[in-house]
């Protein structure tokens, strides 16, 4: 099998997408001739031409809620929002519109998309190009939210996305783009929406994560794992609807958790993985659960590298809840 | 009964949306109706006129003052007044309520409560009948209080990109909820703006359902045989207040009489009488009572929803937890 890395990988999935279903259209600032900022969307233009590849102004609210008009006819639109600090002009259209359609019409239609956006730090973007908005977009019902961390699950939860009857928001982890590399199948595979990968076993310390933290994640428990502490890495994947069935299941066999986001910590998701744990597994928690996150600031450009939860950080909440 | 045709239809749907919201006006001040209210009284012209001149299968879209278009559409009056006393046999379920019907059959695609936000939601749905080349027409009805909102800009400036099939009728009714257009939009003619986007325009006082029914016909075939937006501004007045907790003491006595002598309805029952009868016109007038007694009668007898509707409608999978 090819080894590619994730924009080839999501690249590669909207390609087959797009081949196998007409409906399908990929629409966003800069995302047709010149292939996206990120180079995602490359070729697309070419191979399907400007109807269905569409370069749009810079008009958030108009492309998602034009998207939404498309999705409620029966298209498949996949708009890109360039970044996902850019989401918030378009945040009423999710939030009052999109997330709501299929309640508010009693079931009669669904607004079915994939909005695909660039997240997270790690190219010293400074506060309008690093943000984790996940939590935002968790906290209203009636959206399903994907973070892959790898090629291979990024192709696979972007098909499976498209092919989901919900809403979907897909957060690409721009930090490792091109970082993580792995071997893709080629052609159409899907990973089950709302399911977490155990990315490594260990019996002492459940470490929660997902994104680019997965590999921040797995580098602590690499060094945890010299101290004689073995950690259990969960890559969430589906950031909503959790699978907390895994989560649980893994905190049972170690009494002890730490969630990792790059997201502010207040009321960022890690509280609400804690708040589940905790509501099912209160009497096997040996420890506190430990939250290692970003801080509750704009996401800075100079400190970038304080302020994102990276291994040296969470090393030391891992030793501490298995001493605890 | 036999549904009538031509202008006695015309007429006879204006009469029913004015007797349904009276007779909402009624249930909400017995409490039967919760929340907010926004009547459509002396707007009716301009959903019957228009809806006469689009095609079954195309689209609307509107405003939370949504009723109008819903029966003009072709909802019935049961679904409509079942989904404003929240029972489960309304159009949506009891799940929307007054400003957010919705009747996928009808191809009616809701009431919008965010004033502004469903202009690019219209504009999709015509992309989508281009992109699927299904001749179809997408209308899209708001107030002049949206002109200063993003979305209208948003909304135009892709329509006309893209050379969508869509009408924007603006129904300026002079007043963004209490406040004058005089107050709030510096340039007073919603349709200056289409020169910005480059796309045609046409503006009209609303006096005559059948007028309505020719200029924003005249806008739909555009759409439909050149794909081209048409921006509309229908000059309209509003007999109530913004919603029912609002007694309009912003407005003149004088001021709403004036505009109250020349409704477009009394205007078009006058002449459906000259061309017909006093007692033809009685007859449709005592067919619609009848109708509008059996919908508040259903919608008093319908069950409420359960909760157990609520997680199933908003996502099709599992509910997460």
């Amino acid at each position: 099998m090819p080894q590619i890395n994730m924009v080839q990988a999501i690249n590669d999935a909207l390609r087959l997408a797009m081949q196998r279903d007409p409906r399908v259209l990929v629409m966003g600032e800069d995302v047709g001739k010149v292939g996206g900022v990120f180079r995602v969307t490359a070729g697309l233009h070419e191979e399907f031409g400007e109807a269905r590849v569409i370069d749009t102004p810079l008009s958030e609210g108009g492309i998602i809620g034009t998207a939404i008009g498309m999705a409620l006819y029966g298209l498949v639109p996949v708009p890109e929002i360039q970044f996902s600090d850019f989401i918030f002009p378009a945040y009423d259209q999710i939030v009052s519109e999109l997330a709501k359609m299929r309640w508010r019409s009693g079931g009669e239609y669904s607004a079915k998309m994939v909005i695909r956006t660039p997240v997270g730090g790690g190219i010293r973007g400074g506060l309008y190009h690093s943000q984790s908005p996940e939590a935002q977009f968790i906290h209203v019902a009636g959206l399903k939210v994907v973070c892959p961390s790898n090629p291979y699950d990024a192709k696979g939860l972007l098909l499976a996305s498209i092919a989901d009857p919900d809403p979907v928001l897909f957060f690409e982890p721009k930090r490792v783009y091109r970082a993580a590399k792995g071997e893709v199948p080629e052609g159409p595979y899907t990973v089950e929406l709302g399911k977490a990968a155990i990315a490594r076993e260990g019996a002492h310390v459940t470490v929660v994560a997902w994104g680019a933290m997965l590999y921040e994640a797995l580098e602590a428990a690499h060094q945890a794992s010299a101290r004689g502490v073995e950690a259990e890495v969960i890559d969430l994947r589906t950031l909503w609807p959790l699978d907390i069935d895994t989560v649980v299941a893994s905190v049972k066999k170690t009494g002890r958790v730490v969630v990792v986001h790059e997201a502010p910590r207040t009321c960022g998701l890690g509280g609400e993985i804690v708040s589940l744990i905790t509501e099912r597994a209160f009497t096997h928690l040996e420890a506190p659960p430990a939250r290692v996150t970003g801080f509750d600031t704009p996401f800075p450009y100079t400190t970038e590298l304080d302020y994102l939860p990276l291994a040296h950080r969470i090393l030391p909440a891992i030793v501490d809840a298995a001493r605890y | 009964m036999t549904q009538p045709t031509g202008f006695a239809a015309l007429y006879r749907k204006m009469q029913l949306i004015r007797r349904v919201e009276e007779e909402c006006a009624r249930a909400y001040a017995q409490g039967k109706i919760g929340g907010f209210l926004h009547l459509y009284i002396g707007q009716e012209a301009i959903a019957v006129g228009a809806d006469a001149a689009l095609a079954p299968t195309d689209y609307a879209f509107t405003t939370y003052r949504d009723h109008g278009v819903a029966l003009a559409r072709g909802m019935s009056a049961r679904a409509l007044v079942a989904e404003l006393f929240g029972k489960a046999t309304g159009a949506c379920q009891g799940l929307g309520g007054s400003m957010h019907v919705f009747d996928a059959e009808r191809r009616m695609l809701g009431g919008y409560g965010i004033v502004g936000a469903h202009l690019p939601l219209a504009t999709g749905t015509a992309f989508a009948s281009k992109y699927r080349g299904d001749g179809g027409v997408t209308i899209c009805f708001f107030g002049e209080g949206s002109v200063p909102m993003g979305e209208f800009h948003e909304a135009l400036t892709l329509a006309s990109l893209w050379k969508l099939p869509i009408v924007f009728v603006c129904e300026n009714n002079g007043y963004a909820m209490g406040t004058p257009i005089e107050r709030v939009l510096p340039v007073h003619e919603v349709t200056s703006h289409a020169v910005s986007y480059g796309i045609p325009c046409d503006r009209f006082e609303v006096e005559c359902v059948r007028e309505v029914q020719t200029r924003i016909g005249a806008a739909i075939e555009r759409a439909r045989a050149e794909s081209v937006p048409t921006l509309v501004e229908c000059l309209t007045y509003r007999f109530r207040g913004h919603s029912m907790s609002d007694p309009g003491k912003y407005r003149t006595n004088e001021e709403v009489e004036a505009h109250k002598r020349k409704d477009p309805l009394v205007r078009a029952r006058a002449e459906l009488v000259a061309e017909l009868s006093e007692a033809a016109v009685a007859a449709l007038d005592a067919e619609v009572e009848a109708e509008v007694a059996d919908a508040v009668a259903f919608a008093d007898a319908s069950p409420e929803p359960t909760a157990d509707i609520l997680e199933p409608t908003t996502y099709k999978g599992p509910f997460a937890r």
